[in-house]
Parts: C-alpha cells; sequence; structure tokens
C-alpha cells in the first residue's frame, strides 16, 4: 500500500477517471502554483475499480472548479482544513466556459480572429454537450486534452 | 436593441406579427414608402451575395431609407486586417441598422456583441440564413394561408445547406409537419438534426429517389449543391446534377403542391417548371423584400 502524507490545508480531488489526472494537472495550471502537489494514478476504487487522485496543499480558491466540472463533474473536490476535511464540493456543468478549449472548425469566426475568445455552452445538459457560441460547433472529447 | 441571428430567435407568436406585418406591406405599399425617411441601413458583406444584398437594398429603399455598405472583403477594411468587431463600432457611427454577410461561421453574432445598433445576419458560412428562412415561412404562409400540418419535401444538398436546416428547425414549432429527406447519401442530413427530430417525435423519412415521394408531398424545397460548400472538386462535379425537377416529374405531384428554392439555380429545376402555377420560387423572392422591410420596421421599433 503506497503511502501519501496528509495535507493541512488545500484540497483533495478523488475519483478522477484512471489516467486523467495529469491532464487535470494541466488544465488547472498547478505547475504554476508553487505548492505541494501529490498525483497518485490508478488506485483501487470501489466505484470506478481503478481511479485517479490529486492533492493539492493550497486554498481552493485557487482552483478554477468550472473547468473542473467541465473536464469530470463526477470528481469529488475535498476541502481540506487543519488536516480535516471540512468541505465536499458538488461539481455543476458550466454553463458556459471560456478559453478552456479551443473550436476547432476550421469556417468558425475565431479561426481567423485571434483576439477573441473561445466561449462554449452548454447546449444540452443530460447529454453533457457542449457548443462554440459562436458557430455552435459541437465539442467532441477527443479534442479535449 | 434586437438583433436577429437565428431563425428561432423569433418566437411563433413574433413571427406572426412579424408575417402580419409583411402582408400588410404587401397590400399597402405606399402607406410605408416613408416609414424609415432619415433611417440608413448598412449592408457588410464579406463575400458576395447579389441577390440578397440587393433584397436588403430594396426593402430598405422601398421604406424610404438610405443604404450605404459594402460588396466584398476586398473592398472594405477587412483586407487591410479590421476585425469583425471594430469594424461594428464603426458602422455603428454611420447607420442605424446593419445587415451582415460574412463566410466566417458567428462572425455577425461578434459584431451584435459590440454593436450599438441592429445587427442582421444575412449569412454567415454554412452556419444560418434567418432571413431566407423568414423568406421560406412567409412564402408558405401567403400562398397556402397557414404553416402548421405539411409534408415537406426537402430535396438536394441536405449536408451543407443552411437554408435546408434553418427551415426545418422553424418548421418542427409547427404542429403535424413531416420531413421527407431526398438526397445522395454523401449529401444527408446532419445527425444532430435526425436526433432532434427523434427527441421530438417528429415524423421523418429519407429516400434516394425523388420521384417516389412526389405525390406524397405538401411542399417540395429544392436547393442547389453549392460548390463553395465542397473542399474537393470532384465531389462537387459527381453531385452537383442528381437531381432535376423537371415536367415529368411534376406530373407525379398534387396539384396543389409548391415548389420553393432559395435561388439562384442552375440545373436542379428544368426551366420548363418555371410556367407550373406551382412553382413559387420567384414569387419566394418577392416576398423576401417584404419579410426583409418588415424586419427592418421591427428592429428599428418602428413596426407600429
Amino acid at each position: 500500500m503506497l503511502n501519501v502524507g496528509k495535507i493541512e490545508e488545500g484540497f483533495v480531488l478523488d475519483h478522477i477517471k484512471a489516467g486523467k489526472s495529469l491532464a487535470i494537472y494541466e488544465h488547472l495550471q498547478l505547475d504554476k502554483l508553487d505548492c505541494t502537489v501529490a498525483i497518485i494514478k490508478n488506485a483501487r476504487s470501489n466505484k470506478l475499480g481503478k481511479k485517479d487522485i490529486l492533492k493539492v496543499e493550497c486554498d481552493i480558491d485557487m482552483l478554477d472548479l468550472d473547468v473542473l466540472a467541465f473536464i469530470d463533474h463526477n470528481i469529488t473536490v475535498n476541502v481540506i482544513k487543519a488536516g480535516e476535511i471540512v468541505e465536499k464540493k458538488e461539481l455543476v456543468l458550466p454553463k458556459q466556459i471560456k478559453n478552456v478549449i479551443k473550436c476547432h472548425n476550421p469556417r468558425c469566426i475565431t479561426s481567423i480572429e485571434q483576439e477573441l475568445p473561445h466561449i462554449f455552452v452548454l447546449a444540452d445538459p443530460e447529454k453533457e454537450v457542449y457548443r462554440c457560441k459562436y458557430c455552435e460547433e459541437k465539442y467532441r472529447e477527443n479534442a479535449k486534452f | 436593441m434586437r438583433h436577429l441571428m437565428n431563425p428561432l430567435d423569433f418566437s411563433v407568436e413574433e413571427l406572426d406579427k412579424l408575417f402580419d406585418l409583411a402582408a400588410d406591406i404587401e397590400k399597402n405599399q405606399s402607406k410605408y414608402a416613408h416609414a424609415c425617411d432619415g433611417k440608413i441601413l448598412a449592408t457588410c458583406f464579406y463575400e458576395p451575395s447579389t441577390r440578397t444584398r440587393l433584397s436588403f437594398e430594396s426593402a430598405m429603399t422601398r421604406l424610404g431609407g438610405r443604404v450605404i455598405g459594402f460588396a466584398d472583403a476586398n473592398s472594405s477594411s477587412a483586407a487591410k486586417g479590421e476585425s469583425v468587431s471594430d469594424t461594428i463600432r464603426v458602422i455603428s457611427c454611420y447607420a442605424d441598422i446593419c445587415a451582415m454577410r460574412h463566410p466566417k461561421e458567428g462572425a455577425p453574432m461578434v459584431a451584435s456583441e459590440k454593436s450599438r445598433i441592429p445587427v442582421i445576419n444575412a449569412g454567415d458560412g454554412g452556419h444560418y440564413h434567418p432571413t431566407q428562412t423568414l423568406t421560406d415561412l412567409l412564402t408558405i404562409r401567403n400562398l397556402k394561408g397557414h404553416l402548421d400540418g405539411f409534408t415537406i419535401g426537402l430535396c438536394g444538398d441536405l449536408k451543407f445547406g443552411r437554408t435546408v436546416h434553418s427551415l426545418i428547425n422553424a418548421l418542427v414549432r409547427y404542429p403535424g409537419t413531416k420531413f421527407v429527406f431526398i438526397s445522395p447519401e454523401e449529401l444527408r442530413v446532419p445527425d444532430y438534426i435526425i436526433e432532434m427530430l427523434k427527441d421530438k417525435n417528429i415524423p421523418y423519412e429519407e429516400v434516394i429517389r425523388l420521384e417516389n415521394v412526389m405525390p406524397k408531398l405538401d411542399l417540395l424545397y429544392m436547393t442547389r449543391v453549392q460548390k463553395e460548400r465542397f473542399f474537393n472538386e470532384e465531389d462537387y462535379v459527381r453531385l452537383k446534377d442528381f437531381y432535376v425537377l423537371d415536367a415529368a416529374k411534376m406530373e407525379l405531384a398534387d396539384k396543389d403542391m409548391l415548389v420553393l428554392h432559395p435561388l439562384p439555380r442552375v440545373n436542379e429545376i428544368s426551366v420548363e417548371v418555371d410556367d407550373d402555377p406551382r412553382a413559387a420560387y420567384f414569387r419566394q423572392a418577392q416576398y423576401g423584400v417584404y419579410v426583409r422591410m418588415a424586419l427592418i420596421l421591427t428592429l428599428l421599433g418602428l413596426a407600429s
């Protein structure tokens, strides 16, 4: 059994789909934060079989929960204070995400006007479909990371 | 301030009002001859489209307003690298309302976000062409008297044809609509439209041969296979003459069926059909002016 030390102040992202932790690390730009980060890959999980876990020792406000929810809203976010879990945050699919993913439609106005933000809107919450605000091209999973 | 980006921006009730106004304009043209005195329409066309641009210009001129604008990107500041956002900020100082056509999808929406005047999407790539949809709906409503309960055949390029996609989305809001999609395999209607129809339990069928379905149609919407939507010349050449509506096929149709086409047509409707009373496509172009007149008045707050 692998042991990773407890964190005093920060958050633990649990139930990450196995293999996705590094992508989340990059999307949350954790490499830019000067704090302790533990990435645990392929941990045993009753719920998922295998899962990844991220432990980050920094203030929860540093975390963009919308980005995280977009990547996987099934992730459990545990907020840690004084070494204890003080809150479990529920992730809700954001209605809109800005500059997290890019529109790859070559016919979209964002393909020629570089200064435009890349905004995706939640078009179908049940099917978790996001569409580009401008051209309405569906965002495809394989272009995600 | 209101813009028109998507044909669904207006509710069915708002469309009814718009079509009532267009019908009144048709009957009482002199009443509206000075409705837009002192107002200016800017036609910002980043790609050539003589028909749509002239229809807008005709509409504003018939309302007593004036028109400024450009007819292709090379004669605009876009050629110098100006963004759509900057262009519309400037146009907002010159005009009271803007009709914008752009080859890139979403460009008019970008403009509407920075604009101080109403923006009408006059076609954005393969995305939307809402005033064509309004034209189609007004034509059906005026010639048939209502918009519900029709079996409509859509024929030709159902994959890239934006007028087709917009018309389908607009017609699903009217009860009793049935769709018959007539296209070669390569130009089938996109999956997302099929999914939408399934979700809403709206009947549809997909066929390849036009002849087989002619008798059951109340409306037939023909489309041109557009060269500019293809990246591959070979595919275009192979598919461009797949369907030709001629007098023999019209024989199979109901005596009250209407043939619509967004125009321009190339070979897909034989000229021998033009004199058939069921051919409505040139009347459709006339309705296009009336509906744009009604739209300009509505967006400028002058409808009442």
